[in-house]
């Protein structure tokens, strides 16, 4: 097999600079000296200690968290109870409407979840604002963690629960000691995803944040419609490197747990 | 001296005494799943300290049987009692048995002495206890050095031993064994099969386990019971399962067998002091005149009628083979002997087997140990040779 061909080497370089180009600018940018955005004025940081003099954006950075954190987390209960259900009563009325109903909000366009999430939220008349933002977050985020514990789930030797109870141990608590442990790397990667989706969500949040509620991407969004200055390319690059790293741990976590259960069902099959 | 059949391993057959009274009992036991039936009106008694085995092909209900005594399923109808105890409606947790899965179900994110360890502290046992029991089973199992292990990092081996130490941690009523040895290698699991026998002698405990391998059954068990469609065919000892089988099936299921169609000329008794019955063997089918007729000690079963069809089932290793007509036989009127041509050959080392054609319906299969390294007159394709046997090595079968 011939190994390299020029043609591929070309495409895979623009592809992969079509990609991953602006990103890098940004990230170059932001250690620009210069105020001027697109002159390159030599290496520095002081964009990244100067952001923290901004209190604007430190504070929607703070909403921003307190969202992600809080939303990730309701999420992740909720999302491994539906994924729960879904696998283990294989039989109940509406199941399949329901576990595609599980899906669909994944292939949803965002500005309809955003548009009819308002539209909710104006017609039981529930402020609009961080407690309105966490709850659309919980909706949106919820089925990824479904999915990514569902997955989990599949593979999931019963056997293991009904050790448990040959053993002595009652059904409850053996889902606190044995079950949710051993799916436990599935939970955490669907918590990380769920959190990450809420960190760099713009457009839900547009629609149903409200005043003193402001999300860091709408901040960001807002500031750059002004300019675009080199505290945002700082911002922006912290951003990227939450967001990167919490979907490589998430990954990291799913790709160990198969790598782990596929070594078991090796050995005994 | 009186006959017996193979050898006795110990004298322990409360199964023979009117007076003992069974440990488990299922009584007409019914088990379905939706239209399917899994265990049908199933009646059976095992005893304290039995090796118990239930034997069948996958799907024969046997499974269902464990998992019905573990609490897993609960039967549809009729009940299943232990020590005297109505187990009906008591969940799994509060069952004094243990089992050991197919799987092992070991707990991943534990290590050894803490899978051991979690039947235990499921009962209100002081840790010290706890501690002194699990380094007793550790040291059953001879795994002391991989206490801190998990079970990923464990052998095949070595996994199969930590789950069998957990399950009888316990000490349990019963301990139910679930296709124990399925993932093991050939070697090995011979090897289990001998610890497993020394284990359940030396703690005195009741065993029942499931199993498809026939080999493993007769290993271990004590008595065997052949099951097929959620029903007992046959309840017996190794010995008798296979010595005197009370079927064409478990005959078929158990070992390697040859069985002929016949129609039974004279009854047991009738003719022969000796207890003989003569089967007329005219083979099925073209060429049924030329008929073989076969002489069978019938001390079983069978309430056949002069007339009636039966079968003449004979184990392979019973048949010898000469290509001189046997001492003591009449060549004219052979009994308990037949003549045929070899068709096919196979050398498996310690034994060789020998198809021999007897006519264009009948081939007997013939198992001849190889006792020494030369042979003077090998037997060869194509050679007429006399087949012959004991009295006592078939057994005519009704059904």
């Amino acid at each position: 097999m011939k190994r390299t061909s020029w043609f591929n080497i070309t495409s895979l370089v623009l592809g992969f600079s079509f990609l991953y180009l602006p990103i890098l600018l940004l990230v170059i940018f932001s250690f620009n000296e210069s105020r001027l955005v697109t002159v390159w004025g030599g290496f520095s940081t002081k964009w990244y200690s100067e952001m923290w003099q901004n209190q604007g954006l430190i504070d929607a950075a703070w909403v921003t968290l307190r969202v992600g954190l809080l939303s990730a987390t309701i999420a992740t209960v909720l999302g491994t109870m539906a994924a729960l259900a879904l696998s283990r009563h294989k039989r109940f009325a509406g199941r399949t409407l329901f576990s595609g109903m599980i899906y669909a909000p994944l292939v949803m366009p965002e500005v309809i979840t955003g548009l009819s999430l308002l539209l909710l939220f104006v017609a039981i008349d529930f402020a609009r604002g961080f407690w309105a933002v966490t709850l659309a977050h919980i909706t949106f985020s919820m089925c990824f963690v479904a999915v990514v514990v569902q997955s989990r789930l599949v593979t999931f030797d019963r056997s293991l629960e009904e050790a448990a109870s040959d053993l002595g141990c009652p059904p409850a608590k053996t889902f606190f000691v044995i079950t949710l442990p051993v799916i436990a790397p599935a939970i955490i990667a669907g918590w990380m995803l769920a959190f990450t989706l809420s960190l760099d969500d713009l457009v839900i949040a547009s629609f149903t944040s409200g005043p003193g509620a402001t999300t860091l991407p709408m901040k960001i969004y807002s500031q750059v419609r002004l300019g675009v200055t080199p505290e945002i390319n700082a911002v922006c690059t912290i951003l990227l490197g939450l967001v990167t790293s919490g979907v490589l741990i998430a990954s990291y976590l799913m790709r160990k747990e198969q790598q782990r259960s596929q070594f078991k069902s090796a050995a005994a099959p | 001296m009186a006959k017996t059949l193979g050898p006795v391993r110990r004298e322990f057959a409360p199964w023979n005494d009117p007076d003992a009274v069974p440990y488990i009992s299922f009584q007409n036991v019914t088990k379905r799943f939706g239209d399917f039936t899994a265990v049908n009106d199933l009646s059976l008694d095992i005893y304290e300290r039995e090796f118990f085995a239930l034997l069948g092909p996958s799907g024969c209900g046997k499974t269902t049987m464990m998992r019905m005594l573990a609490g897993f399923d609960a039967p549809s109808n009729g009940n299943v009692s232990l020590d005297g105890t109505d187990l009906t409606g008591i969940p799994p947790y509060k069952r004094p048995v243990n089992m050991m899965f197919q799987s092992y179900a070991l707990f991943p994110h534990m290590s050894v002495e803490k899978n051991i360890a979690f039947g235990l502290k499921q009962e209100r046992i002081a840790n010290a206890e706890v501690k002194a029991r699990v380094e007793e089973m550790l040291s059953l199992v001879k795994l002391e050095e991989f206490a801190k292990r998990k079970p990923h990092q464990l052998s095949g081996g070595q996994r199969q031993r930590v789950a069998l130490a957990r399950s009888l941690a316990k000490r349990p009523k019963v301990l139910l064994l679930d296709e124990p040895m399925g993932a093991l290698d050939k070697k090995l699991r011979e090897e289990t099969q001998f610890e497993l026998m020394d284990l359940q002698e030396r703690l005195g405990m009741t065993f029942m386990i499931v199993t498809h391998d026939q080999e493993e059954a007769m290993t271990v068990a004590d008595r065997i019971a052949v099951m097929d469609e959620g029903r007992i065919i046959q309840i017996a000892t190794p010995t008798e399962i296979y010595e005197q089988p009370s079927s064409r099936y478990v005959a078929d299921f158990i070992g390697d067998i040859n069985l002929i169609e016949g129609r039974l000329t004279v009854l047991p008794e009738a003719e022969f002091a000796d207890n003989l019955a003569i089967m007329q063997c005219p083979g099925i089918g073209s060429n049924s005149d030329v008929g073989l007729e076969i002489q069978v000690q019938c001390e079983t079963t069978s309430d056949l009628a002069v007339g009636d069809r039966g079968w003449f089932a004979m184990r392979p290793e019973k048949i010898r083979l000469s290509h001189e007509v046997p001492e003591g036989l009449d060549p004219a009127n052979p009994v308990n002997a037949v003549k045929g041509t070899i068709y096919d050959i196979a050398y498996l080392g310690d034994v060789s087997v020998f198809h021999v054609k007897i006519n264009d319906d009948v081939i007997i299969r013939a198992t001849q140990t190889n006792t020494t390294r030369l042979v003077e007159r090998p037997l060869s394709w194509e050679d007429r040779v006399w087949l012959y046997w004991g009295a006592d090595a078939g057994i005519l079968l009704a059904s």
